[in-house]
């Protein structure tokens, strides 16, 4: 039976990845994800996890030494940050495009400079376009949750691909929350053992990360992003097994409240709680307005999005990162791309905020909703605005 | 026989374009970039197979009558079999557009 506890969020990550029985784990630690790595490794080393951990030098190592692992079969494991994710960044490609199905969880922070240890979503999109399959997390269930489901995804069959799952740093990592955390038994029917499909093995010879000229490269990128896309199915259907097994359900996006509105708002990660709250408050005075919860960034949910926006006047996104000098953040111009091309469509109006662990409050997301709706009334056509910069 | 090279489907690519078959970088026409080639004069060739042994790309083997030459599909043209021949019985030469 599954047991509820009150548990700070990056703990439960750590035993997710011992109740996914993970067989290595290779990380460096970097605030602030260290207090997952921390705790794998005091499993380890108590004999709780029977598992490799690879102490190493740095992220580009860490990701590099997974690879190795997982060219073997085995199940990987490894969590980041910010810098650490950025030094990793040329070794992700490398997990995708060789099919690794590596699980990562990532403690979202701001990239330098000013060093800044707080958490916004700078790093992820950063890496946006490495190839992971990438699933935001809002608070410690749902973190919890997919990091289990990562596993299941990333191997099987179809999919063969590595997994980031985002955790925003201190708003998720560094809090308490209650969670279910299942038996192992529960766990293992819903999670079977890895069986990588060509591994490295001295009996079954292969070449892996070769050479690949101009005459297949292209073929080779095609493979991989048809591979991406076509996860979604297998991501949806393990969303709906694990529904069924533990009864908590998830899909790529979450409309709360969203009967009706003409306003919706979309935020990802941790401060979709708040904007929830936020929703709560303006439905109770009459408002018309709801939330977006965008929970997997890659594959992108297009046929999703669209639905989800058919009757909605206004669309407010907000992004935790900025595109300096381009459309302003990633979400909103991923958005206003995915609906260009309908022939009814919202408004998108978009704004940057909550940079660097800066805290949008309730207060402030109504804020933002009022301006949002004044930006789209006054047929304003300037991309984005940053939201609560002093000027 | 399985496809080769250009021939190949991005649906026919193992996964992470993993290669099963050992050896088949020798499908993999090296030769394609040269700008020089080395040309022979046999009278002047001694047979000592020098050539052979500082071609870095291993392409030159000897033909029927053991005079050694490059095997064009591989060769890059670098010309240290050139240099390197005691006889100067090798001489590169420009290619051209045919």
């Amino acid at each position: 039976m599954a047991k509820r506890v009150g548990i700070e969020v990056s703990r439960s990550v750590a035993i997710a990845a011992k109740l996914a029985n993970v067989d290595v784990v290779s990380a460096y630690p970097i605030t602030p994800q260290t207090h997952i790595v921390e705790d794998i490794a005091e499993l380890v080393a108590n004999g709780e996890l029977e598992a490799s951990f690879i102490p190493v030098e740095s992220e580009h190592s860490a990701m590099s030494a997974c690879l190795g692992a997982s060219a073997v079969g085995a199940r990987t494991f490894t969590a980041t940050a910010s810098q650490g994710l950025e030094l990793m960044h040329e070794v992700l490609y490398v997990a995708s495009s060789m099919r690794f199905p590596i699980v990562m969880a990532v403690a979202n922070r701001a990239l330098s400079a000013p060093i800044s240890i707080w958490g916004d979503h700078s790093d992820v999109m950063a890496v946006r376009d490495t190839g992971w399959i990438q699933i935001f997390a809002a608070n410690g269930q749902e973190t919890f949750d997919n990091v289990l489901c990562a596993f299941r995804i990333a191997e099987d069959r179809r999919v063969l691909l590595p997994v980031m799952i985002h955790l925003d740093g201190f708003h998720l990592t560094h809090v308490i929350e209650p969670i279910y955390i299942p038996d192992a038994d529960e766990v293992a029917k819903f999670l079977p053992p890895l069986d990588y499909p060509l591994p490295l093995d001295p009996d079954r010879p292969v070449s892996m990360g070769a050479f690949g000229p101009p005459y297949i490269y292209p073929e080779a990128k095609k493979a991989q992003q048809v591979n991406l896309i076509d996860s979604k199915e297998v991501i949806l259907q393990c969303w709906r097994e694990f529904a069924d097994v533990f009864g908590r359900s998830y899909d790529p996006l979450e409309c709360y409240r969203c009967e009706g509105a003409k306003v919706l708002l979309l935020a990802m990660g941790s401060f979709s709680e708040t904007a929830m709250s936020a929703v709560d408050t303006i439905r109770e005075e009459g408002g018309e307005v709801g939330l977006i919860k965008l929970r997997l960034w890659r594959p992108f949910p297009f046929d999703e999005i669209r639905r989800a926006v058919r009757d909605t006047e206004v669309l407010i996104v907000l992004d935790r990162a900025l595109s300096f000098g381009g459309p302003g953040g990633p979400v909103c111009s991923e958005i206003r791309s995915a609906l260009y091309g309908l022939d009814k469509r919202p408004k998108v109006v978009g704004f940057v905020g909550g940079l660097g662990g800066r805290d949008i409050s309730r207060a402030d997301f109504r804020e933002i909703i009022k301006r949002g709706m004044e930006i789209a009334r006054s047929g304003s056509d300037q991309e984005f605005e940053m939201f609560g910069v002093r000027e | 026989m399985a496809k080769v090279g250009d021939e190949l489907s991005w649906k026919d690519l193992e996964i992470g374009s993993i290669i099963t078959e050992p050896g088949n970088a020798s499908q993999n026409q090296t030769g394609d970039w040269r700008t020089q080639r080395p040309t022979y004069e046999h009278s002047r060739c001694i047979k000592c197979g020098l050539c052979a042994i500082f071609c870095p790309e291993g392409c030159i083997e000897p033909n029927q009558e053991g005079f050694f030459e490059a095997n064009l599909f591989y060769c890059k043209g670098c010309g240290i079999c050139a240099r390197e021949c005691w006889t100067k019985a090798i001489t590169m030469v420009e290619e051209e557009e045919e």
